[in-house]
């Protein structure tokens, strides 16, 4: 693969590269940000109405289904070739996983944590959010980082859209067939991947003490 | 203290009532111990006690004051509750476990740690456990964390659910003990669920036995539920243990003790060995100044000039002039040598064995 990179036009275009990779990591960071807080928003709804979960899911597993190009596409009509019409789609296909790992995560609080907050005397709100949610963090955080994972990903494909972070090399290399642009918006998408991926494993053990003590 | 009158549950979904019509009233700084087969109600007595099940109809007071006066949540920071599964926060150290309803009642932090001491040490946790979390703690641990939770704002009333129902037999009947020293200084108001009736002639004042659909079969004394069984499912339900039942009912200290062979470690070797032929045993225990250390096969005492040269094994089956006779029965059956040492504080008081257990009985007035 050394053979194959042209490391002069590397060399050459460095400062893009990073201005590329800048872009790559701000898309995925606002996309999963935002991403996070609707579908915390859409969790509290379904926790507080289990009717509401059906639907929830259904809702956010159409948009999951939707390829992505074709999303795109539907949206450039409305909001153009921009940051927004880029964020609408990738935060859409964030919801589903957190959604759903958001929900399981609070079901999975043991039912005695629950009773015994219950007869401390705590109410509703503080029960949630003191307890029920701190618990559900892990496996709220494995949603978050599944979907962060994706975003990286995706984010190639909004190079269409003329922005797409290392996707713009690849998109662009695919026009010329030339590998060196290819090969660095690839390696260079998967070890953002990998990367925000550990970042996100290390914060969540950061919220998350006890889980490591009680291994240990 | 607390009082049920006429209270009546029925659940949506059911067809007949979980409890139905029940009057019951407990006394300040007594334990009435609930108890009865599964599907008899008592758990969803104690929970609609602090409205953690609303009742039907009927109604339920507590100090006076109707527990439908006010919110929940702020009639259940008054009223202590412990369950089985214990239920402490995994995600919160110990210390704050302890700390939950002071923090709740925003008790400053100075006197909440002044008072999670106080209640560690109460409840016999070792300090250094503070600040680990739930998860690094044993069983009985836990549920030691449980009942210092409940107490943290020393609320008048406990309620109980089964908390010694998922720990050894060993631990489950250190932690009896420990509840009834605590409550000999406390004196709470307790209403504790179980499905044990010896747990319940341990540690009831009174004991008030269901049946399914929440009954009312019988209540009163240990003594009198075991003495005058009012009808077929009661007796059914204490059964096989009531002959034992009336073995935890009796102390030790009220049945004569005897001294056996058990010498001064200042005795000479060949006393000893006499004291044991005396007795017909084939060891002797060791005595200094009045504790004992233990006990030695008579057949180490051949060729040694002093009992200090032996080196004495410790009895299995020691109990308290305090314990029940049970309990002294207990470590007969578990110790090599079918009987029950007796101390206070170290110091020998004397032996039981089995038939003199029979003769203490045996005096007792047949029921």
């Amino acid at each position: 693969m050394v053979g194959f990179l042209n490391w002069d036009w590397v060399a050459r275009n460095w400062p893009a590269i990073l201005e590329r990779t800048w872009e790559h990591i701000f898309l995925t960071a606002v996309a999963v940000a935002v991403g996070a807080l609707v579908a915390m928003g859409l969790s509290l709804a379904a926790l507080r109405r289990r009717r509401w979960y059906g639907p929830i899911t259904s809702a956010t597993n159409i948009l999951y289904t939707i390829p992505s190009l074709a999303l795109f596409a539907f949206l450039v009509p409305f909001t153009g070739l921009s940051t927004l019409t880029s964020e609408i789609g990738l935060v859409s296909y964030t919801l589903l996983i957190i959604v759903r790992n958001t929900v399981a995560g609070v079901d999975g609080v043991p039912q005695e944590v629950r009773e015994s907050a219950d007869g401390m005397g705590f109410e509703p709100a503080r029960r949630f959010w003191k307890a029920e949610f701190p618990l559900a963090l892990p496996v709220i955080m494995a949603g978050i980082r599944i979907a962060a994972v994706t975003t990286v990903g995706l984010v190639t494909i909004t190079s269409i859209l003329g922005q797409g972070g290392l996707g713009y090399f690849i998109l662009a290399g695919f026009r010329t067939f030339f590998w060196t642009q290819i090969i660095i918006g690839t390696v260079g998408s998967v070890l953002l991947a990998v990367a925000i991926d550990v970042g996100l494993l290390r914060l969540e053990r950061l919220f998350t003490p006890w889980i490591r003590r009680a291994a240990a | 203290m607390i009082s049920l009158r006429g209270v009546t549950k029925t659940y949506p979904d059911a067809s007949s009532p979980a409890v139905a019509s029940l009057t019951l009233e407990v006394l300040g700084g007594e334990i009435v111990a609930l108890v009865g087969p599964s599907g008899c109600g008592k758990t969803t007595v104690l929970k609609m006690i602090n409205r953690l099940v609303e009742p039907t109809s009927g109604q339920i007071e507590v100090n006076g004051v109707s527990v439908r006066e006010g919110q929940p949540h702020l009639l259940r920071r008054s009223i202590g509750y412990v369950i089985q599964q214990v239920g402490l926060f995994p995600h919160w150290t110990v210390r704050r476990n302890i700390g939950t309803v002071p923090e709740l009642l925003g008790w400053p932090p100075e006197r909440t740690s002044e008072r999670t001491l106080e209640l560690a040490r109460l409840v016999g946790l070792d300090e250094s456990l503070l600040d680990r979390y739930p998860a690094a703690l044993s069983g009985g641990q836990q549920q030691r964390v449980g009942v210092a939770r409940a107490l943290a704002a020393d609320p008048p009333v406990l309620l109980m659910d089964e908390p010694f129902g998922a720990v050894d037999p060993i631990v489950r009947h250190r932690l009896q003990d420990e509840l009834l020293r605590l409550q000999r200084r406390l004196k709470k108001t307790i209403v504790f669920v179980t499905h044990d009736i010896e747990e319940a002639i341990k540690l009831g004042d009174r004991i008030v036995i269901l049946n399914v659909g929440g009954i009312l079969e019988q209540q009163g004394s240990p003594a009198e539920i075991l003495s005058r069984p009012a009808g077929r499912f009661v007796k059914d339900f204490i059964g096989r243990e009531r002959n034992l039942g009336r073995l935890a009912l009796r102390k030790v200290s009220e049945m004569p003790v005897k001294w056996g062979p058990v010498v001064e470690v200042s005795t000479t070797p060949a006393e000893a060995r006499r004291a044991a032929v005396d007795e017909g045993t084939d060891w002797v225990g060791l005595l200094s100044d009045g504790l004992l250390t233990g006990w030695v096969p008579v057949s180490e005492l051949d060729g040694v000039d002093s009992l200090r040269r032996c080196s004495p094994r410790p009895f299995d089956g020691a109990v308290r002039r305090g314990s029940s006779v049970r309990r002294a029965v207990d470590a007969m059956v578990a110790s090599r040598h079918q009987v029950a040492v007796v101390t206070e504080d170290g110091h020998y008081c004397g032996l039981v064995d089995m038939p003199m257990v029979n003769r203490a009985l045996g005096g007792h007035p047949r029921t």
